[in-house]
């Protein structure tokens, strides 16, 4: 295998509460290789979004090592190596759908001419490019979240990184976006950390899937997906995709089993 | 326009009340002047009599109408008989206050935000600053600023500018505060400077709170230009109006003037609202 894009070894990060210290992450190993589809899932306190908090640079881990394509975080970060995508889409109200794609854009400094066509072209890759010129709010809440992954997706970052993004979502709406978010990835090669609360969603979208305990927060199991790249919706009433969940519920299980 | 009615309706009442309680409140003037001279007066003589009394107790709306069109209409604009006049010597006092306020609460506003130190030390004093009353601090700036020199319209604007810098500072410290800290995280994975995050985000973000601040600002700023041409014997100003007024028993007089700030007051707010549509509509942020 190729340089591993993520590498955690033996990483914790401690939080000292007033009434004692929270381990958020404890001894986390962990190896994402390019175009790896890795999602993270477990209960609320498991670390999943504190982890990918961590690669993001946005949390200083307090033990172990962590490198974000070959580096450190805050530098991976100044080399612009990830978009990361919010549970809720946070466009910005008084900015149209472009302008807020714009905005990572004009921040990073690229020529205003690069702007535009870039603008286009990633509202083109999640579809909403009729809608360039709305306001946030004359979209659906899936519509924005679209807009969000656009925006993430502008400055050519080769990490995409996914914080519960469809959370906020309904079922229906959910199901399409997943769907999409295969396509585009497959598309565009990136490589993805994806958090989420839902089994089925981690087991339809990953190559990868890293199964989380609580207290302290932890990684139970990593499971690599068989299921091949191209997933139509109905390949979840295949025995394999069932296997998958299923072992994905045992793993839940068994972490929260110690922990209650 | 369907609240055109409920409006009428409203001021129809203010409209009745006032009369009745004029002549209620002038009534006792006209009875003791009938007791006087021995005459006899019928209910219709004594409500007459006290809606037409050169200085009554309350006058009535329409003595303060003909007030005001003798001294706004029937004026020349420039003499010092006008309330036009008048009114435009507190309102140019007024707007250069509501400027002085306007800027030193924005700026304020913006190192409480950046600086710990300034957020822990400034405001205790800007609460302490309207705890004095401004009739007390008005004055003292008037004799201040006339002792080195600096009379006419800077005294009376640094003291409008006292009033109303402080409702900037509060809503614009909490405007700036607005974006949630999943905005700040992302405009963190971008790299995004202190100076970026402040245009891009903050600013923009604090918009609905500046215009909510800067209409309490600026009817404080015509507050405290009205006060601070009460003292020192100010001659011009819709302030000396009220005072010669109450000086030599001009009620009506008092009372166009108090109508003409109000007026002054409505119009400045109404300003102030209309160009909040424009912009947070421009901006796509209209409700």
């Amino acid at each position: 295998m190729s340089a591993p894009v993520i590498e955690a070894r033996r990483l914790g990060l401690t939080f000292h509460a007033a009434d004692g210290p929270v381990h958020a992450l404890k001894d986390v190993d962990l190896t994402i290789g390019p175009g790896e589809f890795v999602s993270f899932i477990g209960p609320s306190g498991c670390g999943k979004t504190t982890f990918l908090r961590c690669v993001a640079a946005l949390e200083q881990p307090t033990e172990g090592t962590l490198s974000v394509n070959g580096v450190p975080p805050d530098e991976a970060r100044r080399r612009r190596a990830y978009g990361y995508v919010f549970q809720a889409a946070g466009l910005y109200p008084w900015r149209t759908i472009a302008g807020n794609v714009r905005l990572p854009l004009e921040i990073m400094g690229f020529p205003r001419a690069e702007r535009a066509e870039r603008v286009r072209r990633v509202l083109e890759l999640v579809e909403l490019q009729g809608f360039a010129s709305k306001f946030p709010w004359q979209l659906s809440g899936g519509m924005q979240q679209r807009a969000s992954i656009a925006r993430a997706l502008a400055f050519d970052a080769e990490i995409l990184l996914m914080d519960e993004p469809f959370g906020a979502l309904d079922e229906i709406v959910r199901d399409r976006l997943n769907e999409e978010l295969l396509k585009l990835w497959a598309r565009t090669g990136k490589t993805i950390g994806f958090v989420t609360h839902s089994i089925p969603e981690a087991v339809y979208l990953s190559t990868k899937i890293v199964v989380m305990s609580p207290r302290p927060g932890r990684i139970t199991d990593v499971i690599d997906s068989p299921l091949p790249r191209e997933r139509p919706l109905e390949i979840r009433d295949s025995p394999e995709f069932i296997a998958i969940a299923h072992r994905v519920r045992e793993g839940l299980r068994a972490g929260h089993g110690d922990a209650v | 326009m369907r609240h055109v009615l409920p409006v009428l309706a409203v001021v129809a009442a203010i409209i009745v009340a006032w009369y009745g309680a004029a002549a209620w409140m002038n009534s006792q003037w006209t009875l003791d002047q009938a007791a006087r001279e021995g005459r006899e007066l019928t209910i219709v003589d004594i409500v007459n009599d006290t809606m037409v009394q050169e200085r009554p107790k309350l006058p009535a709306p329409h003595q303060v109408g003909a007030e005001l069109w003798k001294t706004v209409v029937a004026t020349r604009p420039g003499s010092k008989r006008s309330l036009l006049w008048h009114g435009w010597v507190t309102l140019s006092a007024t707007a250069a206050g509501f400027g002085i306020g306007t800027v030193a609460g924005l700026l304020l506003a913006v190192g409480i935000v950046h600086s710990r130190a300034m957020d822990l030390s400034v405001m205790p004093w800007a609460v302490a600053s309207q705890t004095i009353p401004v009739l007390a601090i008005a004055p003292m700036v008037i004799v201040v600023l006339n002792s080195v020199g600096v009379s006419g319209l800077l005294p009376k604007a640094v003291i409008a500018g006292w009033l109303s810098f402080f409702p900037v500072v509060v809503g614009m410290v909490k405007g700036l505060r607005a974006p949630e800290p999943m905005q700040l995280d992302q405009m963190a994975t971008w790299n995004a400077s202190r100076g970026q995050l402040f245009w891009k985000l903050r600013l923009p973000a604090s918009m609905p709170w500046l215009f909510a601040s800067l209409k309490v600002a600026v009817a404080a700023a015509l507050v405290g230009t009205i006060v601070g041409e009460l003292p020192a014997g100010a001659t011009s100003g819709l302030g000396a109006r009220l005072l010669s007024g109450s000086y030599y028993g001009q009620t009506v007089q008092i009372w166009a003037a108090l109508v003409a700030a109000a007026v002054l007051a409505a119009g400045l707010v109404a300003l102030v609202a209309a160009t909040e549509r424009l912009v947070l509509g421009r901006m796509g942020m209209r409700r």
